[in-house]
């Protein structure tokens, strides 16, 4: 049977198990969207590209399957560009499909036309040209095999109009060998063994737990590990809800706005055992003044994240779920176990760093402090709730106040670090699980990156929460300003910003407002029971800054822990985690 | 320090500029790059000449490895190899200097693949002293015109063979094309 390539384009999506695309149509992809006019493959339009891109990775991110979305050539395709980057730098599995014009037009400045192949080649895992209609199946295959194998990422396959047209008889692979891509799972045995009689020998050991525990589905195995070992566990910000944040071996997330004691542990001690973590430079801060002395053990999928900032004792290359079980096994085996006692030692230790810097903030009767609603938010879900942030000050509350309990249950851009990112993921966490609670913790500026997509949860009637902490300027930028740049605060106050619960109200959703303290929670349960997307305004602090803080380039035990002259504590201190 | 890679590729259209992108993105000049096919017409061999910092280059031989279109990745400076080049160079030989001009290029061996009354073109293979040497011999008469081709290197074969040759040898095996396992 001869099939035309929009219909075996979704053929295809349809025999991988895509249930859902994201997209907007255009020119060139009119034939393909003609194919789902009536086709079972689910599809949501979203009002900006950027948006599609997003959305299919929070639904990635969410559900851990393949996300899907499919744009038009030229700007359909550049459009996308953020997202894909996005989904690249933190290893998302994604498929892209985009529309190009005609095979004899490519590269005659045609209308519509961008390079998306070049544009996209340092930003995805791979990419693909089809440039034969016979090949469009196989080429699916791969790209979906590869998106989610190995160190998952974005794979884009760019489809000219002609090839879209044209037609081929169809059979799917059902398997697939690429001689050239063969991801490495099982660990050394030999570097097993070495880690295992490190692990046994180290007296102050900690464990660092990137997004790649979260990809590989390790989050049981860490915990075991975790607590036969007993050593605790600290976790990047992709890595959140990898280990359950209510155990008391969690000491949540280390870096640049990690807990005092979080990085005071890692800057003390003497073996750092890191999974499915790259020591990214927010981690890091001076790599020098990073976990000195430690003897450091590293397990990625990915060799090129090996010794790739830091120089690592024992490398493993492999899949961290498949390497922690051998991990577990090798450590079971060996006879003399744990230095017990001086671990206890080692954890009352950090114990009482927690109690003396404990991660907190001054409570007001007037104001909302941001970090208040974060913790409001954080109590009334108990951890059930899916969390996607913007990028910014709201993101590292959200980090630093709200507990973690389960993967996929915290959704942000880290790598990147893109603004508009929260919103749209939002909704692809929302389409894959349509009866939990899914919230947007968002900054009045980021919101503003992809503010349009109101109009797609009202479409979809997608009930998402967004909780604007509305601090009337780009907070993170004021804070930078406020603190290093003598307080010249350059374009970075949002005047005029739009009223958004009349927005909310504009695009048919439901918008609220909060504006004192004692508000929080009412609003929030209000909103948490409306079965409509809702929007909430919170009229926050603008001068509350994210504590503490580690300069660029300074080391991570030298942390700035607030404002020069701190004013009086007014109410009281809270502390979680 | 210099680094001579082996790039064993798929011979696709697109993966040059892969490979070129690793080293370019991080602002490394490639100082030499030469790509033809294999006894395998589906795998292509790049050899690539490049100076840089070892670390770095070690980074970038890992992100070449993980490339999709990349099949094995050698740095054939931490072995014994072999380097070779081809120039081409088209030389002034006024009446008087033809004949000294000819005795160079047969001191190199380089052949004269065309005349006209007041030039000569020659062709010679070398590795980059002899290479260096013969163009330097050459400039006192004036040279229009140097083409080279980029370096083509290759591991030179171990004289004794390894046990894992000598099992190897007992069960042949169809490996990937021109690397010996």
């Amino acid at each position: 049977m001869k099939l035309s390539g929009a219909q075996i384009i979704v053929e295809s999506l349809l025999k991988e198990g895509v249930e859902v695309i994201f997209g907007f149509p255009g020119g060139v992809i009119l034939p393909i969207y003609d194919v789902l006019y009536d086709s079972p493959l689910r599809h949501i339009l979203v009002r900006h590209e950027q948006a599609a891109a997003h959305a299919a990775d929070g639904y990635a991110r969410a559900t851990g399957k393949v996300g899907a979305c499919l744009v038009t050539s030229g700007p359909g395709a550049t459009n996308v560009v953020t997202g894909v980057a996005t989904a690249y730098m933190d290893s998302v599995p994604m498929v892209v499909i985009t529309g190009q014009v005609a095979t004899p037009m490519i590269g005659n400045d045609a209308f519509q036309e961008a390079d998306i192949v070049g544009i996209t080649r340092p930003c995805t895992k791979h990419n693909y040209l089809v440039k034969d209609v016979k090949d469009l199946a196989l080429t699916l295959k791969e790209a979906f095999h590869i998106a989610a194998t190995g160190r998952p990422g974005p794979v884009l396959v760019d489809v000219p109009k002609d090839i879209i047209l044209s037609e081929a008889s169809y059979h799917y692979p059902e398997t697939i060998y690429m001689r050239s891509y063969n991801p490495t799972y099982n660990g050394h045995p030999g570097q097993i063994l070495k880690a295992a009689k490190a692990i046994v020998k180290a007296k102050r050991p900690i464990i660092y737990v990137g997004g790649g525990v979260i990809n590989s589905g390790a989050s049981e195995e860490l915990l075991k590990l975790a607590k036969m070992t007993h050593t605790p566990v600290t976790t990047t910000l992709l890595g959140l809800g990898a280990f359950p944040e209510d155990s008391p071996l969690s000491l949540g997330m280390l870096g640049m706005h990690g807990a005092w004691h979080t990085n005071t542990a890692v800057s003390n001690t003497d073996l750092l055992l890191a999974i499915g973590a790259r020591f990214d430079d927010r981690v890091t801060g001076k790599i020098e003044g990073f976990a000195p002395g430690a003897f450091i053990i590293h397990i990625d999928i990915d060799p090129s994240a090996i010794s790739k900032n830091v120089r690592v004792d024992v490398p493993v290359v492999g899949d961290a779920k498949k390497v922690l079980i051998k991990l577990i096994e090798t450590l079971e085996a060996l006879p003399d176990r744990s230095n017990l006692k001086e671990r206890r030692q080692w954890i009352k230790q950090i114990q009482e760093w927690k109690r003396t810097h404990p991660l907190s903030y001054e409570q007001d009767d007037k104001i909302i402090k941001p970090q208040y609603v974060v913790e409001e938010i954080s109590r009334l879900t108990k951890g059930d709730a899916i969390i996607t942030t913007e990028v910014g000050q709201s993101q590292m509350w959200t980090a630093q106040f709200c507990q973690f309990l389960r993967p996929r249950t915290f959704l942000s851009s880290g790598g990147l670090g893109t603004m508009g990112y929260g919103f749209p993921a939002a909704i692809g966490a929302q389409v894959a699980f349509p009866d939990k609670l899914v919230i947007d913790i968002a900054g009045d500026g980021s919101f503003q990156m992809n503010l349009q997509e109101l109009a797609t949860v009202v479409q979809y009637d997608l009930p998402l929460k967004v909780a604007i902490l509305n601090n009337r300027c780009l907070g993170m930028i004021r804070q930078w300003q406020e603190l290093f740049f003598g307080r010249r605060y350059s374009h970075s106050k949002l005047v005029g910003g739009p009223d958004f619960v009349r927005l909310a109200e504009a695009y048919g959703a439901v918008g609220l407002r909060a504006t004192r303290p004692e508000e929080v929670t009412a609003v929030l349960k209000r909103a948490f029971a409306i079965p409509k997307p809702v929007i909430i305004d919170f009229q926050v602090d603008p001068e509350e800054c994210v504590f503490p803080m580690v300069a660029a380039g300074a080391s991570i035990n030298n942390m700035i822990l607030g404002k020069a002259e701190p004013k009086e504590p007014k109410r009281l201190l809270r502390a979680v985690k | 320090m210099r680094h001579t890679i082996s790039i064993l590729v798929e011979n696709r259209f697109g993966v040059l500029s892969r490979v070129s992108g690793l080293f370019s993105g991080r602002g490394f000049n490639i100082e030499s790059l030469s790509v033809g096919e294999t006894l395998d017409p589906s795998v292509s061999r790049m050899t690539v000449v490049v100076r840089g910092d070892d670390l770095i280059v070690e980074q970038i031989k890992k992100q070449l490895n993980k490339l999709i279109d990349v099949i094995k990745v050698i740095d054939l400076t931490s072995e014994e190899f072999l380097e070779r080049e081809l120039v081409l160079v088209r030389v002034n030989a006024e009446p008087g200097v033809r004949a000294e001009v000819l005795r160079i290029a047969d001191i190199f061996r380089a052949r004269v693949v065309d005349v006209t009354p007041k030039s000569y073109t020659l062709e010679s293979t070398g590795d980059e002293s002899k290479v260096t040497a013969f163009l330097e011999l050459l400039r006192p008469y004036g040279i229009q015109e140097v083409v080279r081709t980029g370096k083509v290197a290759i591991a030179r074969a171990r004289k004794v063979p390894t046990k894992a040759e000598k099992r190897a040898e007992r069960k042949p095996a169809g490996k990937v094309v021109g690397f010996r396992e």
